[in-house]
């Protein structure tokens, strides 16, 4: 194991003083960060703690207000995209950068062809490739078309193309969101051999685990400033959490015992084949009774989300289905113009989606119009042949008022609203209307603490009124802080059940890479071929 | 926090684009070597300086505004609507079909059965792209290009071979019978004493478009389905979360922006031409892009902007009359709206917005 | 039907497929780069009568082809303005440059030739002449191969060669070259080149200018090759026929030459045989002049072979933050 940097030798980066600022938003306040030559070096924040945009200065997407960057110990200015990658820094994007029906001979060759004809930089290309593969095991088949190949290997063919760049410095963004375990372990190795070979990493993630897993020195964001760099093997994950939101993190939620009443909802056999023919979901079986929440946890990409758009009632075009759906004792219809959004609200099924921007709000539609939506056709709004704003309007004041929603004007555009406060919005919209049933993805991705909390305890409060909850997050504190039972999905299955006050973390984590500890010695455990789409490891495990 | 004012947004962004589009044509008519004074006065005169003028001025409005209206309704669902064209053709031969199908005894009874007509065919001519776009994904600007070609070829087919006179050498259909020839806005202006517009195809189609003007309005933000075609042009993954069926919504659109496309043929066939002819829309189709983008898809915007392009057609025939500018300068002008207020819209909102952030923190 | 009369369709057809060819090609750089264009109609209108204005003027029709190529440029180049620069939207500046065109070129036609938006006609070395190829009158007399030799191979204008030319240079471009990987990147994942550290804004302008030569080469052979002239909107059509082209060859070069020729053989049949009686139905020539639009439709509607656009096409390029 490297030291975690000597200090009289010339650092790989070092940042001094860089600011940014997005308009009123100060996204790097005064940042310094040195990171050592040949050292693996995390950076770690909250969703909006301001690493991306820092490493964006670094990747040259944009300019830092003040502030220098030296690579080898030289100040360079990086102009844009070309001059990072002349100074030898690659970029492995949360969301790959790759040509979908390009082969992976042409995405490593793009932008780094050796003259203005293919043929020679192909086979050159071709070579290299060759090479990365059998000195870092980095195994990908030059002439398969993007599109083809598994998330694990797509992002694999990002870090060939920062390689065959000749890049000394490899930055990677949130690189494991889209892995199953066994493929980050994987990547895991991978990024170990390149550091042992002298390549400088940094890691950004704002996974406590992987960063005790991995990296040498760690670095800690806050709010757009960089509040602590420490080595990894002297700080443990409680003093990380701490520096991360700036106060002890208290996910434990108040609760009272649960107690469960009658099944609300019950879901037998429930398959689902995308119109790509991927099989998304693979007999799922789940029962939810009232005042329970029941926690989905999961690696994002098993399921969840066509198990919460299915049951919502806007499973993606082209999917078919099977299965069977009761709430209350009912039988839902899973085609047809019956299983339609509409359609479930009635049945008295409530969705905060996981993604608000996209799919929860009109982002243009203003504040009032917004807690309509969904709701558009309820009785007590119409008027006539006309909608009875009046009335809309005066329920929207209603719950600005009762969610404490900031600013409180119903007539400012949603996306005016801060992300916290465009939740607000749409669980005050969804939680009012009492049902029975309340599905809530992500409920506090990219939510401030404060509403955090909020948001939490409109969830018991809910619960506890009898009604029953599926919540899906992909955070594991959060599932273990609400549940009151948890089922873990991988690979369109559950893949087992626990209580929350028996399951540990790692008896979880098992899960969630597809081993069932109860069944298999998690050693010994090769785990299953993933969905296709998703990479099944390759003997990692 | 929002970039800037409303009122700028939907007044100061259009004004300037208009200015800037106006701008270049005056700099167009210097470069020919007229005054663009001079060309003005014409054209205000022209149009706007006598009632003749203004019964011109007020036809070619009604067209706009009904064309300008099927642009905006399809806008909203996120629709790029370019048949109009086409839709209006086919309106055409809707009205023409209705009112020699039956000896009317009345324009006030032939009216209404036209106006169906005119929608009916219009909203049928909308509905194969809308299919297409909501079933099959085949992209609706495309679409709607290709059927106003079809349309024209089937026009111009149901023309020669099937609705010509025998005897007639026209491609155009009979004359229609001197009993559904609606009123001009002069006769109605005699009715009252005055004497107004003599000789001007401005008719009682111009209240039918005022009047769907203010249906539109509410249609579009006071019933579900307005509120539904809104969601979904903003936002397709919400409308499916909201239970809003895509399908439904883009046929319900195209279906009410054909149809209101077909409804200019009450004013051009029915109210003016007296009868089908090879071509009746004259581009009116296309005006409607330029309207609903310089009316900021607004009904009220849309009347307005109607006025104005009415106002540059009736001053642009009057220029070609008068002076040696040809009538094709007010093509480039509805290019130069098109292209402001459309394509190159970021050009002035971008400053605008910077201008209105620092004044913001000045002022803060 | 006799041989000769077989052979003259098909010489009909191969003049009128070489503007749709070229504007299909032309939209097919653009297409392919992720800028969307509706405006080929206008730019080939533009240059129509650029080229004859200039030709005119100077009696050359090649300084006439420059001419039209720097007409039909410009209008790319505003295009090029407003979907890249200002990232509006592409179909509506495709729109405004058509009208753009229609309605200038007759103002400045009426004002220069005072004509009612003509150009005199052309005559002499302002017009591309036939070019005979060699032996083309020797061979002429062999059964079969001299009449297509001589008169469907031989005798057009240079424009006419070039445009064929074109295909397979442009196949080559887009599958061989450095220039044409990152211009099909672009248009399929332009955060793919950007990341790759080339800019999106020089590739997209540059397959916009290329979109505008090629679009001005299709006018100047309207006007000067094709025609003696420029009559007011004489490209009728031709830009919407070629876009329909490039979505029936799904984009791509060698298709391309294959539906243009489809649609050039179907306007020359439609104008040989009016009123073409297949003995059980007759064909009205409006029927025949409205298949080209039918059979876009019916492949977008993607009922045989469905056409996929790029998939970054309409889409102006935003960095993410």
């Amino acid at each position: 194991m490297p030291a975690a940097g000597a200090p009289h030798e010339v650092p790989a980066i070092e940042l001094r003083g860089i600011s940014k600022a997005f308009g009123p938003v100060q996204a790097n306040k005064d940042i310094d960060l040195v990171v050592p030559r040949g050292t693996i070096h995390g950076i770690i924040g909250e969703n909006g703690a301001g690493k991306s945009t820092l490493m964006s200065i670094l990747y040259g997407f944009y300019r830092p207000d003040a502030g220098e960057i030296l690579i080898g110990g030289k100040p360079i200015a990086i102009a844009d995209s070309q001059a990072a990658i002349r100074a030898g820094i690659g970029m492995v994007f949360q969301h790959f950068k790759l040509v979908q029906n390009f082969t992976v001979l042409e995405n490593v060759i793009l932008g780094a062809e050796d003259g203005g004809l293919l043929r020679p930089s192909l086979s050159r290309a071709r070579g290299a490739l060759k090479r990365l593969a059998s000195e870092y095991g980095l195994q990908v088949d030059p002439d398969a078309l993007v599109e083809e190949l598994s998330v694990g290997h797509q992002q694999r063919v990002e870090i060939l193309k920062a390689l065959y760049r000749q890049a000394e410095i490899l930055i990677l963004d949130e690189p494991t969101g889209v892995l199953t375990p066994a493929e980050a372990d994987h990547l895991f190795r991978i990024l170990r051999g390149l550091r042992d070979e002298g390549k400088t990493i940094i890691l950004i993630t704002h996974k406590l685990r992987e960063i005790m897993e991995i990296t040498d020195n760690v670095s800690v964001m806050r709010r757009g400033e960089m509040v602590a760099s420490v080595r990894t093997a002297e700080t443990g994950p409680a003093q990380l959490a701490e520096l991360m939101v700036g106060r002890k993190v208290l996910l434990r939620v108040e609760k009272p015992p649960a107690r469960p009443g009658a099944p609300v909802l019950e879901v037998r056999g429930l398959r689902m084949v995308d119109a790509e023919g991927v099989e998304r979901l693979r007999g799922i079986d789940l029962t939810i009774r009232a005042g329970e929440i029941l926690g989905i946890a999961g690696v994002a990409g098993n399921g969840q989300t066509q198990l919460l758009e299915v049951l919502g009632g806007f499973p993606e075009a082209g999917a078919k289905l099977q299965g069977e759906l009761r709430l209350n004792n009912e039988t839902l219809p899973l085609n047809g113009p019956g299983a339609d959004g509409r359609a479930r609200r009635r049945a008295g099924i409530g969705h905060v989606p996981e993604d608000r921007q996209a799919e929860g709000l009109i982002m243009d539609f203003t504040a009032w119009e917004n807690t309509a939506f969904g709701y558009h056709h309820a009785p007590e709004f119409q008027h006539g042949v006309l909608m009875d704003n009046a009335r809309i309007r005066a329920d929207a004041m209603d719950k600005i008022q009762r969610f404490d929603i900031r600013p409180p004007n119903p007539d400012l555009a949603a996306r005016n609203f801060s992300g916290g406060n465009q939740q607000k919005i749409v669980v005050a919209r969804e939680v009012e209307r009492n049902p029975d049933l309340l599905l809530i993805g992500q409920p506090t991705r990219g939510v401030d603490i404060g509403a955090i909390e909020f948001i939490h305890k409109r969830i018991v409060a809910l619960r506890d009124a009898g009604k029953a909850v599926l919540l899906v997050s992909v955070e594991l504190d959060e599932i273990m802080a609400l549940s009151d039972r948890i089922a873990v999905m991988f690979d369109g299955r559950i893949m087992g059940e626990r209580l929350p006050e028996e399951a540990t973390t790692g008896d979880l984590g098992c899960l969630m890479a597809g081993v069932d500890p109860a069944v298999t010695p998690p050693e010994a455990a090769i785990p299953p071929p993933a969905a296709p789409g998703t990479d099944a490891g390759g003997g990692a495990g | 926090m929002e970039r800037m004012p409303k009122w700028a947004d939907v007044i100061l962004t259009p004004l300037i684009s208009l200015a800037l589009a106006f701008g270049i044509s005056a700099l167009v008519i210097l470069a020919i070597g007229e005054s663009p004074v001079e060309a003005l006065k014409v054209m205000v005169e022209g149009a706007l300086g006598s009632s003749y003028g203004w019964g011109f001025t007020l036809y070619y409005t009604t067209n706009f505004i009904f064309t300008g209206l099927a642009v905006m309704v399809a806008y909203h669902a996120g629709l790029f609507n370019i048949g109009g064209e086409g839709q209006a053709a086919l309106g055409g031969l809707g009205v023409a079909l209705v009112v020699l199908a039956l000896p009317w005894p009345h324009w006030a009874l032939a009216l209404p059965a036209a106006a169906v007509g005119a929608a009916l065919f219009g909203a049928l001519w909308a509905l194969i792209p809308a299919w297409l776009q909501a079933r099959r994904g085949s992209h609706i600007v495309i679409t709607t290009i290709m059927f106003n070609f079809i349309a024209a070829a089937l026009l111009n087919y149901v023309l020669v071979n099937l609705l010509r006179p025998v005897g007639s050498m026209d491609p155009a259909s009979a004359r229609f019978p001197a009993a559904v020839h609606l009123p001009k806005l002069s006769d109605m202006a005699l009715g009252l004493g005055v004497e107004w517009g003599r000789n001007t195809p401005a008719n009682v189609t111009f209240f039918i478009a005022i009047a769907a003007c203010a249906l539109v309005w509410l249609l579009i933000w006071r019933t579900r389905l307005g509120y539904e075609i809104r969601a979904f042009g903003k936002s397709e993954p919400a409308a499916l979360y909201a239970g809003i069926s895509p399908v439904r919504i883009t046929v319900l659109a195209m279906l009410v922006s054909g149809a209101l496309a077909g409804l200019m043929a009450i004013n051009n066939v029915m109210g003016e031409a007296e009868r089908l002819m090879l071509n009746a829309v004259e581009g009116a189709g296309f005006i409607g892009i330029a309207v609903a983008l310089m009316g900021r898809n607004h009904p009220f915007g849309v009347f307005l902007a109607a006025l104005l392009f009415g106002f540059l057609y009736q001053g642009g025939g009057e220029l070609a009359l008068w002076t040696s500018i040809p009538r094709e300068l007010i093509v480039v002008i509805q290019a130069l709206v098109i292209l402001f207020t459309g394509a190159l819209d970021n050009m002035v909102r971008m400053p605008l917005e910077r201008l209105f952030m620092a004044l913001r923190r000045k002022g803060a | 039907m006799d041989f000769a009369t077989v052979i003259q369709i098909l010489d009909s057809a191969v003049r009128l497929m070489t503007p749709l060819l070229l504007a299909c090609l032309a939209g097919l750089y653009s297409e392919r780069a992720g800028v969307f264009d509706i405006g080929l109609e206008g730019k080939m209108l533009m240059a129509a009568f650029t080229s004859a204005s200039v030709a005119y003027a100077t009696g050359s029709a090649w300084l006439g082809l420059l001419a039209g190529i720097a007409g039909a440029a410009a209008m790319a180049g505003l295009h090029g303005l407003a979907s890249i620069s200002f990232r509006g939207n592409q179909l509506i500046s495709g729109v405004a440059i058509n009208f753009l065109a229609s309605g200038l070129t007759v103002l400045l036609g009426q004002k220069i030739f005072g004509l009612g938006g003509r150009t005199p006609s052309l005559s002499g070395a302002a017009r591309f002449g036939e070019i005979t190829l060699p032996f083309a009158d020797t061979l002429r007399p062999v059964p079969v191969i001299g009449p297509v030799y001589a008169e469907l191979i031989s005798g057009h204008t240079i424009l006419v060669y070039i445009a064929f030319a074109m295909v397979p240079l442009t196949w080559w471009v887009l599958y061989r070259t450095r220039f044409g990987l990152r211009l099909r990147a672009v248009g399929e994942n332009p955060a793919s080149v950007d990341t790759a550290g080339v800019s999106v804004t020089r590739l997209r302008y540059a397959a916009v200018m290329i979109c505008g030569v090629l679009c001005g080469i299709a006018g100047a052979y309207l006007a000067t090759g094709i025609s003696a002239g420029f009559v007011k909107e004489m490209t009728a059509g031709r830009g919407f026929i070629a876009l329909a082209a490039l979505i029936f060859a799904k984009w791509r070069p060698w298709s391309a030459l294959f539906a243009t020729f489809l649609f050039g053989l179907m306007e020359a049949v439609a104008n040989r045989f009016p009123n073409l009686d297949l003995g059980v139905v007759t064909v009205p020539s409006m029927f025949m002049n409205a298949l080209p639009y039918i059979l876009t439709v019916i492949i977008l509607a993607g009922f045989v072979g469905r056409a996929i656009p790029p998939r970054a096409g309409g889409e102006p390029y935003v960095k993410e933050r």
